[in-house]
């Protein structure tokens, strides 16, 4: 399974409905989802992303085979390009037999989704993509290019 | 050579540099303020696997991309 990936905002009805659809009837007790919305703020209109998709597929394979190792599933869907304030864009979700392993595994997945999955966000401000320079994280091990002296 | 992308909000076209490892990029690309500014809170991907050394042997054809700080979701 990978991520999916939606030019633009997501239909989270459709997502969501179509990820329970999957477990229907296999005894799981816990499907939790994270949806993403995007809030009206600073005279913002939308958010915009870009993304690296050969390194967020092999993020988002890590964190299915730790998932796995829990005896649950992840699931991921992101925007890209232009979403407007109030729509998704970003919806993760674990499914699992038990509560416990689900609400910890949310909580470390959309965690380091943040800090890691290569996607780059924009305001866009009366036209304008202006990159959200003070909201991002650099990745683990970066600065490896920098002059040391 | 090696091609070198700049992914994200650098907003650099991709280029192509003669470099036996990675401490032959780093010494390059610092030439340039405008990359090496972005440098220190950059992670660096070899042929699409995040590195953390500088000794990495190269070969022709290699890939390096730089990849500024991120905020997903």
């Amino acid at each position: 399974m990978m991520v999916e990936i939606y030019s633009g905002p997501l239909d989270v009805k459709e997502i969501l409905s179509k990820w329970l659809d999957e477990i229907d009837g296999k005894n799981w007790g816990a499907f939790i989802p994270f949806v993403g919305i995007v809030r009206e703020e600073d005279d913002i209109a939308a958010l915009s992303f870009d993304i690296y998709e050969p390194i967020l597929l092999k993020w988002f394979e890590e964190w299915q085979e730790k998932a796995k190792q829990r005896g649950a599933i992840v699931k991921m869907a992101h925007s890209l390009g232009d979403v407007p304030i109030f729509t998704s864009s970003y919806i993760a979700a674990v499914m699992s037999p038990k509560r416990r392993a689900a609400l910890t595994l949310i909580d470390e997945f959309v965690e380091d989704f943040k800090a890691n999955a290569p996607i780059w966000k924009y305001d866009i401000v009366d036209g304008k993509r202006v990159y959200a320079q003070s909201r991002s994280t650099p990745m683990i091990g970066a600065g490896l290019l920098s002059k040391k002296d | 050579m090696v091609k070198i992308e700049f992914l994200g909000p650098i907003g650099k076209e991709t280029i192509e540099l003669d470099a036996k490892n990675l401490s032959d990029v780093a010494s390059e690309l610092n030439k340039d303020k405008n990359i090496s500014i972005w440098l220190e809170k950059s992670a660096v991907a070899l042929n699409d696997t995040i590195v953390n050394s500088l000794d990495l042997p190269l070969k022709d054809g290699d890939r390096i991309s730089i990849l500024p700080p991120v905020c997903g979701g």
